[in-house]
């Protein structure tokens, strides 16, 4: 069947909020406004104000209520609205989530998920559109997804509650009115592997999230030009699947990675490290990157445009490690 | 005035505070020893919070506690093996170790840690009470936290929540009156806490934290009204740490006449005082727990010093949950 990327999240949680009981949604704006980019509207009417709770402006408290709470034998999604309030509540996340089954000595587990949007090119100025999976991505203890196609919007939140270890989802702004198939019944998907969304015999690009569609997009153009771009979405930032990075490369010998961070300290730069470290005499060209241009993001359209990767920088780095010379 | 507990509880109130007492005077030998590292916090001074709170509690209900944490631990019933070999680092620690003197875990009685930011625990507190609730379990979610925490945005956050949402947690503050090196008062403009805790919509009572009987009454009383549903309470217990912040502190922002002040309210000759004017020790009993604790004190050391170390090949244990086989 065809929906969109939020309705895939929006059928994950009804289905998830129906065969246990122990699963709430808690957030702002989650019950009576309908989520803030619509995705859980229509719940609170269907599962009422103790499972679809409205929470007043404390991403510090809540987040550490969705801690205590799984802690507790429940198995909270904690909807933070967007990464840009998440640094509210980074406390909780990085010294209670990803710690407490280690300095407890394996005693207790932290099942919670949370959820929150990510991401640039709305023209929403400096203050949300940040780009910081790759924060999260750094801290050992938490599992970090980032899906990037309606299958994994809505398997991999089904997925996450069955960890039984922290995980957080970011799913890009952008990719909440995106299309896409859903299998009926859907298909079950797995957090371990990174997928090829494109196969390409050239050029691997490395991406994730809302930049998946941008390198498709790219790759598109690519092979018009004659030039075969494989596309690795990502899925799952922390733990790394190098394995499936790694196979591809040994077969393109090259690659660009895409991310939507800035490159300093990027994600980007963990990726090529990786790849340099593991697969280093399969290279036929120096590993490249797009990333977001180190300014915070602007306003106009314009500007905003030329700071984040787009399917023509891409398409030219690929472009420039295939034909070096022009 | 006659004391409101049985006999046995009366003394096993001086029991749990003498046990914490030379518990840490024990660990702080051991660590000018270099025995026990890092971070030590002790409680000296404070003792008649944790004996006179944690007993109020029922094994169903749970406790949030702070890096200050070795008297909760310890009146909650973790052996005194589990909590030195924790201070040691060694495997059989109560945490196995990793965490230290400011991370006591025990699943089985429902402690959830000693937590080493400061507020850190209140929101934890507020989700195992949440919990509890939701799944129609009549526990009560005890807190521990400092005056220090007060000042924190989460402790808004958090008494806020649990107000709102009318969950069954107690907010045990503990107010020795300094976070870390800075005084209340030069820290915050609303030094009476209970305010700070009404202002959330939380009711609040203030209790000599130096009384081990007015803190037992007080928390008995509020832990009554949580398990009846009426919501969240807040206690303050108005107590004072006798020695410095941590062994690293040189104590430059108080005066030694201030400290001398408040050693004459020590809460544990106090309490043997009363207990021998109302006739409730009997003649020996008090050497007899010395005794006793001293021999327990002692055994802990020795289970500490050969209790083995956690094998270097185990350093990435417990960062995630394993699979199930």
């Amino acid at each position: 069947m065809k929906l969109t990327y939020r309705e895939a999240v929006r059928r994950a949680l009804r289905t998830a909020l129906t065969a246990d009981p122990r699963v709430f949604l808690m957030g702002e704006d989650v019950g009576r406004y309908g989520g803030t980019y619509a995705v859980s509207k229509g719940l609170l009417e269907e599962f009422g104000e103790e499972r679809i709770r409205d929470t007043p402006l404390s991403e510090l408290a809540f987040t550490g209520v969705g801690i205590g709470a799984a802690l507790g034998g429940m198995r909270p999604i904690v909807e933070i609205m967007t990464v840009n309030f998440s640094l509210l509540a980074l406390d909780q996340i990085v010294n209670n989530a990803a710690t407490i089954r280690h300095m407890s000595g394996g005693q207790v587990s932290v099942p919670l998920v949370i959820r929150m949007a990510t991401g640039a090119g709305r023209q929403v100025a400096a203050q949300h559109s940040h780009s910081l999976e790759n924060w999260y991505a750094h801290i050992p203890g938490i599992r970090v997804l980032a899906p990037a196609t309606v299958e994994d919007a809505h398997g991999m939140l089904l997925a996450a509650l069955r960890d039984p270890d922290p995980v957080i989802i970011f799913e890009h702004a952008a990719l909440y009115p995106m299309e896409g198939e859903l299998g009926d019944p859907p298909l079950e998907v797995d957090l371990a592997h990174a997928a090829i969304r494109r196969a390409g015999d050239d050029v691997t690009i490395v991406t994730y999230g809302g930049s998946v569609p941008k390198a498709l997009a790219a790759a598109e153009q690519l092979a018009g030009e004659g030039i075969g771009g494989e596309v690795v979405d990502l899925r799952t930032l922390r733990p790394l699947d190098d394995a499936t990075i790694m196979a591809s490369v040994r077969r393109t010998h090259r690659a660009v990675v895409v991310d939507e961070g800035w490159r300093s300290g990027s994600l980007a730069g963990e990726l090529m490290a990786r790849i340099m470290e593991q697969a280093f005499y399969d290279l036929d060209a120096p590993v490249t990157r797009v990333c977001t241009a180190e300014v915070p993001i602007p306003y106009p359209k314009h500007l905003e445009d030329a700071a984040l990767p787009q399917p023509a920088s891409i398409a030219a780095a690929a472009r420039a490690l295939v034909h070096p010379h022009g | 005035m006659s004391l409101p507990f049985a006999r046995d509880v009366a003394v096993g109130l001086l029991r749990d505070m003498l046990a914490i007492r030379r518990l840490e005077e024990k660990s702080a030998e051991c660590y000018s020893a270099g025995k026990i590292r890092g971070f030590l916090h002790l409680y000296i001074g404070e003792e008649a919070v944790a004996a006179g709170a944690v007993r109020q509690l029922t094994a169903d209900d749970a406790i949030v506690a702070t890096y200050r944490e070795h008297g909760h631990v310890l009146v909650r019933g973790m052996p005194m093996d589990a909590i030195m070999a924790e201070m040691y680092g060694k495997a059989t620690g109560c945490s196995r170790g990793r965490g230290g003197s400011m991370h006591m875990f025990d699943a089985a009685r429902r402690l959830h840690g000693g937590n080493a930011i400061v507020g850190g625990g209140l929101p934890l507190a507020v989700g195992l009470a949440l919990a509890d609730r939701m799944q129609q379990r009549p526990r009560v979610t005890a807190c521990f936290f400092g005056d220090g925490a007060s000042a924190e945005g989460v402790f808004q956050e958090s008494l806020n929540l649990a107000a709102l949402w009318r969950v069954p947690v107690l907010f045990a503050c503990e107010n020795n009156l300094y976070a870390m090196g800075t005084a209340l008062a030069r820290a915050q403009a609303q030094t009476d806490l209970c305010v700070k805790s009404r202002a959330q919509g939380v009711p609040a009572e203030s209790v000599d934290g130096m009384d081990v009987i007015a803190v037992a009454e007080a928390t008995s009383r509020a832990v009554a009204l949580v398990r009846a549903g009426e919501g969240p309470q807040f206690l303050e217990y108005r107590t004072y740490r006798f020695r410095p912040h941590s062994m690293y502190d040189a104590e430059l922002y108080r005066t030694k006449a201030e400290v001398e002040e408040w050693r004459k309210r020590d809460p544990i000759p106090a309490y043997v005082a009363r207990l021998e004017a109302e006739g409730l020790l009997r003649e020996g009993e008090l050497a007899a727990l010395e005794a006793g604790i001293a021999a327990e004190v002692d055994a802990s050391v020795r289970f500490a010093e050969e209790s083995p170390w956690e094998p270097v090949e185990d350093l990435l244990r417990d960062v995630t949950t394993p699979a199930a086989p």
